[in-house]
């Protein structure tokens, strides 16, 4: 059994907007006399668009018109129908998620470019998919080691660690090339926070002033310090926490950081010193780019090279963020796909006994009403590895009894589980149920609280469905 | 064997009889002081947890391999355990010079063991029972005839040709029956959790299992003989197999489409390594059920269905 699996990966961000087509092989990877193992066995770019500027109406609002036009142009280059594409994620990055109509872009987007393209935001996930697209996630499964990756690109610096391949920590400051722009030899834009930043190193920079390379020199060279202090290079000053985008949300590395990379739009100047214009892009892309380069201490982490830069975030939003649940689970066809599940995870102590368990689910459904009304939801549970047919049927029966208000509420019955037991608690679940409700059972997905999950149509002649994790909040 | 008193000869010309007893005293101390010091490292937390001065030996097969890791200065220990939860196979064992240390020698032959029991026991009266089945039996009359006579294995006695005709529901559309085959514990161990599994999967499908017969010695192909006999469209049997050195438990499903003696071995599917540390029983259940569907609906089985 093999199959193809082709996805779209949109990136919105503070500079560029760029497109990237790619193809997932799925495989069964099974012997033929077990159970079927279907595994993601490549990923691979068929079509990377050009790199465009980010089309905004104003300072605060993103040109919807322009941005279709670009996506719509790059799937007819790439010849590649709407049709065919199964799964897929716009996101809308730096900057650009600040912009007053950012969500709606996003889901018209999302609605435009395939059936099962997912809208994603937020700095974390930002952070997750550019680390991934660069390749520090393989890396650090590869090598049994932390590999971080730090995407700086026009408007925002994501920064992921990983360790042996599992996500370790997160982090974005705000700082990139784009934050200060140049025309005609003057300055034109200083984004807020820059100013404040030179206002704390005592630099006079005003809009309007002649762009002078020593004074951005100093700038970038701040800005520089600041990703040092980020991942514990250089100590922290009182400025610091201004710099962090969500007030409060410190990078905070839980084991030591072995080896990094760069990507985003600004790496390119970290890692080959492109002569020419430094205004090349009306910015100081090029100026921080040397400056990172020039650090003193940031080498003193080991450096590995970035499978992706400038399309990092793109290619991770692409290739990287569609997982597949299969081969054993059970599903109701016409409820596919959905989108935009929030999750409900259930811990150890409330899967103790069956009891616990109903109250749980019971009880945690407060946290997903609207106007009092419950509202469509994902169950995570975990279970044990190899349950007995019998705790299958308790859990089965917790669950029905759990969500009663759910069902009632006419919402369908979505059931992630983290260990292999789908396909048994599918039909347990059906075969309990007083009132027919749709039911989606998938597993080997893990998932946490706080994290939305998109569920894909099927592929592979029905046994495997695309699954997308949002990770909006990562603590 | 005269090569070897000649070699001895030689040893007993260079040395004298005092300077050989103490030689061999010396080896048996350093011996005896090698056990004592593996006891003390306590390889695993089973064998220190269980106390010696009860009568009771612990039980040394309680920890998974995956678990034990015996090198003692790894250079990157955690890189060696992850590699570890990939395989069952014994790596990080360590050694005595060319030697297995004496903990992973008696696990060794513990599994072995292990393996051994699971072929020579019979299926406990009580898992019958529960399970209500009708119990027959293959040709063989004795452990030691199944096991040098693989065909006899394959055949129904007379009796239990008769009893299962008379008592077996005729042309079912599956019919679902269990047999010894290579290990008995695989029948104890998984039947609980697989069987209600596919009863449920089928149900939904529409489809009753009625009495499900348990051959005794047997093997694979007396599901050949068993089709015939009810006339059932698909023929589904839970069978043990063979045991190895990580798990005795381990169950098969072979499954075929109106099987009869004359069908190659590729008419059969199968799902195979179904115990707890394999293929989730419970889940495996829901999988046979589908794929027996998948049969009835195709009219094929083995190599032909294209699952």
């Amino acid at each position: 059994m093999r199959d193809e699996l082709l996805s779209v990966g949109i990136d919105i961000g503070t500079s560029t907007t760029q497109v990237i087509f790619s193809r997932i092989s799925i495989e069964d990877m099974s012997s033929g006399f077990t159970m079927p193992r279907i595994e993601i066995t490549g990923k691979s770019v068929v079509h990377r668009g050009r790199i465009h500027f980010t089309p905004l109406l104003s300072p605060t609002e993103i040109d919807m018109e322009k941005v279709r036009d670009i996506v719509g142009d790059e799937y007819r280059s790439s010849g590649i129908r709407r049709g065919d594409v199964k799964t897929g994620a716009v996101v809308i990055t730096g900057e650009t998620a600040r912009k007053r109509n950012a969500n709606e872009v996003l889901r018209a987007l999302s609605e435009f470019a395939g059936d099962f393209v997912v809208a994603t935001a937020g700095p974390d996930l930002e952070s997750i998919i550019a680390a991934r697209g660069a390749g520090a996630d393989a890396y650090s499964r590869a090598h049994s080691t932390t590999a971080a990756n730090y995407d700086i690109g026009g408007g925002t610096s994501n920064f992921a660690m990983f360790k042996n391949g599992e996500l370790a920590c997160t982090g974005c400051l705000d700082i990139g090339g784009r934050l200060v722009r140049v025309e005609g030899g003057r300055i034109s834009y200083i984004a807020p926070k820059i100013t404040e930043l030179c206002a704390n190193e005592r630099i006079r920079f005003f809009v309007g002033d002649r762009a002078e390379m020593n004074i951005l020199t100093r700038i970038a060279e701040a800005m520089t310090a600041l990703l040092e202090m980020s991942i514990g290079l250089r100590p922290k000053s009182s400025f610091y926490p201004r710099i962090l985008t969500e007030e409060g949300r410190d990078i905070h590395l839980p084991y030591p950081l072995e080896n990094m990379c760069f990507s985003g739009g600004v790496a390119d100047h970290i890692y080959g010193d492109l002569a020419g214009d430094p205004f090349l892009y009306g910015d100081i892309g090029v100026i921080l780019g040397r400056a990172i380069r020039e650090s003193e201490a940031l080498p003193r982490v080991k450096r590995f090279s970035p499978s992706e830069t400038i399309r990092a975030t793109v290619v991770g939003a692409g290739s990287h963020i569609t997982e597949i649940s299969g081969s054993t689970i059970d599903y109701d066809r016409e409820l596919l796909p959905v989108k935009n599940l929030p999750i409900l995870k259930l811990t150890p102590e409330d899967e103790a006994d069956p009891k616990s368990m109903r109250e749980a689910i019971a009880c945690k459904m407060d946290w997903f009403r609207a106007e009092g009304r419950v509202q469509p939801i994902a169950i995570s549970i975990t279970l044990k590895r190899s349950p007995s047919f019998l705790e299958i049927q308790d859990a089965a029966d917790a669950i029905l009894s759990g969500a009663s208000e759910l069902l009632a509420a006419g919402h369908p019955l979505v059931v992630v589980s983290e260990n292999d037991l789908a396909k048994v608690l599918g039909n347990t679940l059906r075969a309990r149920m007083t009132r027919r409700s749709p039911l989606v059972s998938i597993d080997s997905i893990r998932v946490s609280n706080g994290d939305y999950i998109d569920i894909g149509r099927p592929a592979a002649s029905g046994s495997v469905l695309p699954v997308v994790v949002k990770t909006l909040l990562f603590v | 064997m005269p090569g070897s008193t000649g070699r001895m000869g030689v040893i007993l010309d260079m040395y004298q009889e005092s300077d050989i007893k103490q030689m061999v005293r010396d080896i048996l101390r350093d011996v005896l002081s090698e056990q004592v010091s593996a006891q003390k490292q306590k390889p695993g937390k089973s064998v220190s947890a269980a106390p010696r001065d009860e009568g009771f030996v612990p039980d040394i097969t309680a920890e998974s391999t995956k678990e034990q890791f015996f090198v003692p200065a790894p250079a990157d220990r955690d890189g060696y355990l992850r590699m570890k939860e990939f395989t069952p196979a014994r790596i990080g064992v360590w050694r005595a010079g060319p030697r297995y240390n004496t903990f992973s020698m008696l696990r060794f032959r513990a599994d072995h063991a292990t393996a051994q029991d699971a072929v020579f026991t019979d299926v406990p009266e009580e898992v019958l029972k529960q399970h209500n089945f009708l119990c027959g039996q293959s040709m063989c009359s004795s452990r030691d005839e199944f096991i040098t006579r693989p065909d006899l294995g394959r055949r129904l006695n007379d009796e239990t040709r008769a009893l299962f005709k008379k008592e077996l529901p005729q042309n079912a559309k599956v019919l679902l029956m269990t047999g010894d085959g290579l290990s008995s514990a695989a029948v104890s161990a998984n039947a609980a959790d697989v069987i209600p599994s596919i009863k449920q999967g089928l149900k939904q499908q529409g489809i009753e299992i009625g009495t499900i017969p348990f051959v005794k010695y047997c093997r694979v192909g007396a599901m050949d003989e068993v089709g015939p006999l009810t006339g059932a469209e698909v023929v589904c049997l839970l069978i043990g197999e063979r045991p190895g050195l990580v798990t005795a438990e381990s169950m098969s499903a072979y499954m075929a489409y109106k099987p009869n003696p004359d069908k190659p071995e590729a008419w059969r599917t199968v799902v195979s390594n179904i115990n707890r540390g394999g293929t989730p029983p419970a889940e495996a259940g829901a999988h046979i059920a589908g794929i027996l569907k998948k049969i009835l609906d195709a009219k094929v089985s083995g190599v032909d269905l294209n699952l």
